[in-house]
């Protein structure tokens, strides 16, 4: 039945070219439209570390003063250097990093290529372990060289292939920032997008190259970048100068593989708190959060407005195309008022001639969506040729590329229902007779 | 034109008469947010600089000791103003469109309660804002003892000129000139009014907080360092742009040129408002799809009713209705059902608007897009609907004595 069905369909789509071809192009560039910036959107708000993202958290805790600032208002964005050292070395995490960004200058032996900066990454050794980056060769750093301030480094595939084109060089030396350092570790081309660790650096296509200790960078006093908040008499600092201790310039990380350990850490977060007040150092009652990773993207809403506006604009759009697909659809319905009298009063139920309908309208969908899928890749195509950081992300994959086809057809599936029982109504023998 | 007659008419095409009046709100909707969104972003694109972009360049320098800082800075001034063509070299750590150096959040007393809003602080050297080109309306630009040495991120006491949208916001009403503000200890007192000067990231500010700008005059020091502004005609600039990137290799050895940063006013200029402009590239796009895809709606569905029709319209015609007549029925049909489409479209734009308004940093949509919009999809209405009228009007008498 469904193939006579089709090839009922098929027949109608072809008497009435032009319209078919109208409804099928509505279709198609209102699938075009909201597939692409569906797929960007899909592509920015996407998990940077799959598997392992619920169990990262960001603490945050609120060591300034009182000057200026609203009750109940959002704990500071990063920590201190004192704060994070404390969280550090209090241990309370199954994994955790205090860490910052910067560029150094890389400064090869070889006289014929210039110096030239890159970013770094300033941190303590947990973040490889933690982050689960995936090293070509070596290893990272552990605990004891973070406080051996040890000249160590490790660097990305990217560096890697500029300085030695590709090869191992674990155990080679390299001048950063005029200290001399050992290369450890060669990461491969990691690089989570979003930027999570560190959203102040850029949100998206952006990987350090260089990654220092934290405590050496600090020792050797090397550029920070990023942001950085101070209060009270701690302002001021800012660039090459580092900031004191009532300045907020660094991100911890923790990791805490079950929520029972991140309700103890909240209230550990809490307890340090208090104890920093009863010291004299916090003024405000104890102000955490722990958010874990996609929530705290959530929170310092990562996907750019520009992003969410383009989608809504396309759905509104789409949503033009599918009242116009409607519309269409009832007309070319109605215009076969008599067919479809003569159907019925040959003993064909309404049932059935709804549902011979709804694949006449099933065969519009596909047909659109097949073209909305060509005109998503130009849009990405588009998309990609831009300069913001993340248009070289923009491709489709395969949940977008199922989706499409299931937005594509229940649509219209759905724009097909409304005419289609419209027309089941009409009374065979008036029909007829009118004829 | 009688109207009850086509009233009566569209009754009976209930449901299609409201498909298309749907269709028209939602496009009516969509139309007028859109264009408002582009109006806002051409807006921030035009934004008065204040300054000479054509004339002027910035070279960026980092890498270098703090201990060298005001070596380098008279290395690289003596060194940049001798290329030939430079009009002048001077210090500025904030640039216009690029580097962002001085933002900071300021008090109009001193024991910081009155806050006054976060502004920039261009720190510039001697020679620096006449180099900018911003025309002062009152008070006087820097003389050379108000350019002072200083050793903390910013002068701890300064004469200081301000844009005039800042003085506006922090004085409505009053002289600006003799005004003080604080910025934490630091002390500054305006003694001259800018026209304009932008901030360097102005996309990120609603409105004339664009402007909010200070010029403080200062001496070369570790603070106000590796960061200058370069004025030379505009027809030399480009080339005298490549020959200070070449020189500052012999210049200053010990300092690495931020290859990104070192542009012209007008690239920077051009590269801060990428986004806008694709954003706007976007939003044309859409209307253009939407206006397209409801006309070709219009165009299908007039055509169908023309083809229902035939026979009525032959009977009109024998009893002797004009071909203007039937045109102008069909017309008139277009133009009341766009007009119930209008009249929905435009509580779906106001409802839009808000809905944008609660997500997004945006402002009331002003009540002139909506006749806008409602001349634009009337016009539209008319011209899809003119190829399916004629055609109406071509129908001969003849038909009406044939049974279809």
């Amino acid at each position: 039945m469904f193939a006579y069905y089709l090839e009922l369909a098929l027949r109608s789509l072809k008497r009435n070219r032009a319209l078919t071809a109208l409804m099928v192009l509505a279709i198609a560039l209102g699938i075009g439209a909201s597939m692409t910036t569906l797929t960007v959107l899909h592509v920015l708000s996407g998990d940077p570390l799959p598997g392992s993202s619920g169990t990262l958290y960001y603490p945050q805790i609120d060591p300034r003063d009182n000057s200026g600032q609203l009750p109940g208002a959002e704990p500071p964005e990063q920590v201190t250097l004192i704060d994070g050292l404390n969280l550090l070395h209090a241990g309370r995490a199954d994994r955790q990093a205090l860490m910052t960004g910067g560029s150094v200058p890389i400064q090869p032996d070889s006289v014929v290529v210039d110096p030239f900066y890159v970013e770094s990454r300033y941190t303590t050794a947990d973040f490889f372990p933690m982050f689960g980056t995936r090293f070509s060769y070596g290893r990272g750093w552990n605990a004891a060289d973070d406080e051996a301030k040890a000249r160590e480094v490790v660097i990305n595939g990217e560096l890697n292939q500029r300085l030695f084109g590709g090869a191992d060089s674990v155990g080679r030396n390299l001048r950063i920032a005029d200290a001399s350092f050992r290369i450890v570790g060669v990461l491969d081309d990691w690089a989570p997008n979003p930027h999570f660790y560190d959203l102040n650096t850029g949100s998206y296509g952006r990987a350090e190259q260089v990654f220092v200790p934290l405590q050496t960078a600090l020792d050797l006093k090397m550029e920070h970048n990023g942001s950085n908040d101070c209060w009270g008499r701690g302002a001021g600092g800012v660039g090459r100068i580092y900031p004191s201790e009532s300045c907020v310039w660094l991100q911890f990380w923790a990791q805490l593989d079950s929520p029972a350990k991140a309700a103890d850490y909240k209230q550990f977060l809490v307890h340090y708190s208090q104890e920093q007040k009863a010291l004299g150092r916090f003024a405000k009652a104890p102000n955490v959060r722990l958010r874990n990773m996609m929530q705290w993207l959530a929170h310092e809403r990562v996907v750019p407005d520009d992003v969410r506006l383009q989608t809504g604009l396309a759905f509104g759009f789409l949503l033009v195309c599918l009242v116009n697909t409607v519309g269409l659809m009832l007309a070319k319905f109605m215009r076969r008022a008599g067919d479809l009298g003569v159907r019925r009063a040959l003993g064909a139920s309404k049932r059935a001639l709804f549902g011979q309908l709804l694949i006449e309208s099933g065969v519009v969908g596909v047909v659109g969506g097949a073209g909305g899928l060509l005109l998503a890749g130009l849009g990405l195509w588009v998309v990609r040729q831009r300069p913001s950081s993340y248009a070289a992300l923009a491709h489709l994959d395969a949940t977008m590329l199922l989706t499409t086809f299931v937005l594509a057809l229940g649509s219209t599936l759905l724009a097909g229902m409304l005419p289609a029982w419209r027309a089941c109504q009409v009374p065979p023998a008036l029909q007829l007779k009118s004829n | 034109m009688q109207i009850r007659p086509i009233l009566a008419a569209l009754r009976r095409h209930r449901m299609a008469t409201v498909l298309i009046a749907l269709e028209i709100a939602l496009a009516c909707a969509v139309l007028c947010n859109a264009c408002f969104l582009i109006a806002g972003r051409i807006d921030a694109i035009q934004v008065d600089s204040g300054v000479d972009e054509a004339s002027l360049a910035t070279v960026q320098l980092a890498g270098y000791e703090n201990a060298h800082a005001v070596d380098l800075n008279a290395r690289v001034l003596a060194g940049l103003g001798s290329i030939a063509g430079v009009q002048s070299v001077s210090l500025l750590n904030s640039i216009p469109f690029g580097a962002r150096r001085g933002t900071a959040g300021i008090t109009t007393d001193m024991a910081g309660k009155h806050f006054g809003g976060v502004v920039e602080f261009y720190v510039g050297g001697p020679g620096s804002l006449s180099a900018l080109g911003t025309r002062l309306v009152a008070g006087r630009n820097p003389q050379p003892d108000d350019f002072r040495p200083f050793t903390a991120l910013m002068p701890d006491d300064a004469s200081v000129q301000v844009t005039r949208a800042l003085a506006e916001h922090l004085w409505p009403g009053a002289d600006p000139l003799g005004k003080e503000f604080w910025l934490d200890k630091s002390h500054f007192r305006v003694v001259g009014v800018i026209d304009h000067l932008v901030r360097p990231d102005p996309g990120g500010w609603p409105g004339d907080s664009r402007d909010w700008s200070v010029f403080v005059p200062a001496q070369s020091s570790v603070y106000l360092s590796g960061s200058y502004l370069l004025r030379a005609a505009p027809t030399d600039l480009p080339r005298v742009l490549r020959d200070a990137r070449a020189a500052i290799a012999k210049i200053a050895p010990d300092a690495v040129l931020d290859q990104d940063g070192t542009q012209t006013l007008g690239d920077l200029r051009t590269r801060s408002f990428q986004k806008d402009r694709a954003m706007i590239g976007m939003l044309v796009g859409v209307i253009v799809a939407l206006l397209l895809v409801t006309a070709l709606g219009i165009v299908g569905l007039a055509s169908f009713w023309v083809a229902q029709r035939r026979r009525q319209i032959g009977i009109r015609r024998a009893i002797g209705a004009t071909r203007r007549d039937i045109l102008h029925y069909f017309q008139t049909e277009n133009f009341l059902i766009v007009s119930f489409g209008i009249v929905l479209g435009m509580v779906l734009a106001y409802a839009l608007n808000l809905l944008l308004m609660t997500h997004y940093e945006l402002p009331r949509l002003p009540l002139v897009y909506l006749p806008i919009g409602a001349a634009a999809l009337w016009l539209l209405g008319q011209l899809a609907v003119l190829g399916p009228a004629l055609r109406a009007a071509a129908v001969p008498p003849v038909v009406a004595t044939r049974s279809v």
